[in-house]
């Protein structure tokens, strides 16, 4: 039984293929007098976020609303969770309200995961930790496939923190699925040491990929996470890893530049690069809500959902083999 | 047939039923003139009228009768599709499906006539469901119907208003309409299970 999203590799190629697809004809929704579907009336998404996020939660929300569903956000703060409940007690409060779906933002890398083995709904991670950030990969593949048309072949290159990146592990994994060919840039200390076995390039000279790449996605640079000295000087990062004016010129001419936010400015990415017509940031925005109302419509509009993985019974450690196995399914219940 | 030509999961589709063609190339094509002709009497020469067919087939036999009704009126008519399914009364009882595409004309629906155009008409339930998309997209002056077929057995209280060709069916059979630019020809086809 297909269920959950909580890691792009959930995603078969025609699963992705499917929630693009989706997001192409539900993006047209957002010009119509009344922006809603009443799809998922009477089914309820719980937005569960143990860490702070404006875009995504807002996101999430918005995809919910709109498709009908009925809503309730739930954040770490002045919740139950500051009294010291923990994940599994809060899960099974979710269980007793009922949640058809339940987005979980946590910063424990494979909380979702743990999360999806107590509750009966679909669980969609909106990024654990420094593990992966499956929703964030998807718009990022419907934004450059608008903007490029098909991805396959593609050269994707992803710039920046990878260490602490949960997006450049689920966009690696997406695009990857897609056919599209992905090099990492950082500095040799903001790469995790199992990037050998990713399904992509490695590269530490920024200006040496710059000329074939079609895509070029900025990350940031995530202080709040950064425990030790990864370089010199933000100064020094800035100059061999941030994409200016200069390195903007040496791109193609159709080649776009990403960023899922939120940016710092002049740090990854010049003020001037981020407002060019070839950065596609604020689109990345809108086309989250789409993205998110096709994902949370795929999993929870049917008898069953049409896309996603399947996770084994809580005990079993989050990786890739377990979430792949089957079983399970005599817990398995039609709301 | 032997029983070894058999797969072990039931017969092939083919064997299991007979397949009758019921309107052939140039009985669609009356048939659609016809409904273009009657469309134009009944809108008083299609003033303000927009044809929104729905996906897939729907939306093929909406862009015939625009063509039929411009030869006429020797003015385009506007069309578009209307995709009805999240609007569906059935999707909790399969899985989610792929959408197809809702695509308004320029002049929208606004105190205009839309004349729905599908290729069967059933139990009337994806007629109900385009009358809710349609709700969603604006207030039109009337909605009118148009089908291919009318195979009979309706579930609610709908009515075609322009019929290519009311035919008689068992609901174990199933009417399946060709299209030349979806399906590389033209018929209408009953499926009688044996």
């Amino acid at each position: 039984m297909k269920r959950h999203l909580i890691s792009a590799a959930d995603l078969t190629r025609d699963d992705a293929l499917l929630i693009l697809d989706t997001a192409e004809e539900l993006s047209r929704i957002a010009d119509r007098p009344i922006k809603k579907l009443p799809t998922l009336r009477g089914r309820t998404v719980v937005n569960l976020f143990f860490e702070d996020s404006t875009r995504t939660r807002i996101s999430f929300e918005a995809a919910a609303k709109r498709l009908s569903a009925d809503v309730i956000n739930f954040s770490a703060k002045g919740s139950s969770v500051s009294k010291g409940e923990s994940l599994k007690d809060t899960a099974l409060t979710l269980e007793a309200m009922g949640a058809d779906g339940v987005v979980i933002r946590h910063n424990a890398s494979g909380a979702p995961h743990r999360l999806a083995g107590w509750v009966r709904g679909s669980v969609v991670n909106a990024g654990d930790g420094t593990h992966e950030h499956p929703t964030q990969a998807l718009l990022d593949a419907y934004t450059m496939r608008r903007r490029l048309g098909d991805l396959d072949g593609r050269r994707v290159t992803i710039v920046g923190d990878i260490l602490h990146s949960r997006v450049a592990r689920s966009n690696v994994l997406l695009l990857n699925t897609l056919g599209a060919e992905v090099t990492l840039v950082a500095p040799p200390t903001l790469f995790p040491v199992s990037v050998d076995t990713w399904p992509c390039e490695v590269a530490y000279d920024f200006d040496a990929v710059l000329p074939k790449s079609d895509v070029v996605m900025m990350l940031r640079v995530q202080q709040e996470r950064m425990t030790a000295a990864y370089f010199p000087t933000v100064r020094e990062y800035s100059r061999r890893y941030g994409l200016d004016a200069r390195r903007l010129a040496a791109l193609q001419d159709h080649a776009i530049v990403m960023h899922p936010g939120p940016m710092n400015r002049g740090v990854e990415i010049a003020a001037e690069v981020a407002d060019s017509p070839r950065s596609t940031i604020v689109e990345q925005v809108a086309n989250g809500v789409t993205v998110r109302m096709a994902v949370l419509y795929l999993l929870l509009g049917g008898s069953e959902p049409a896309i996603g993985g399947d996770v084994t019974p809580a005990g079993v450690s989050p990786n890739g083999d377990a979430r792949r196995r089957s079983g399970d399914a005599s817990r398995r219940e039609d709301a | 047939m032997s029983a070894a030509s058999v797969p072990a999961h039931g017969p092939s589709p083919d064997s299991d039923v007979s397949h009758k063609t019921v309107l052939e190339a140039p009985d669609i094509r009356r048939a659609l003139t016809r409904i273009a002709h009657e469309i134009l009497e009944r809108t008083k020469g299609g003033r303000d009228i927009v044809l929104l067919g729905i996906p897939t087939r729907g939306v093929t036999l909406a862009a015939r009768l625009a063509g039929r009704i411009a030869e006429v009126e020797g003015e385009p008519v506007p069309r578009g599709s209307l995709d009805v399914t999240m609007y569906r009364d059935d999707l909790r009882m399969r899985p989610a499906r792929a959408l197809g595409r809702t695509e308004l004309p320029p002049e929208g629906v606004d105190d205009r006539v839309v004349v729905l155009v599908d290729d069967v008409l059933f139990s009337g339930r994806t007629v109900r469901a385009a009358l809710d998309a349609l709700n969603d997209l604006g207030r039109p002056r009337a909605v009118q119907l148009a089908t291919l077929v009318d195979r009979g057995h309706r579930e609610l209280p709908i009515r075609a208003d322009y019929v290519g060709k009311n035919l008689p069916t068992s609901t174990r059979e199933k009417v399946k309409v060709l299209l030349a630019e979806t399906d590389g020809r033209d018929a209408v086809v009953l499926e009688v299970p044996k």
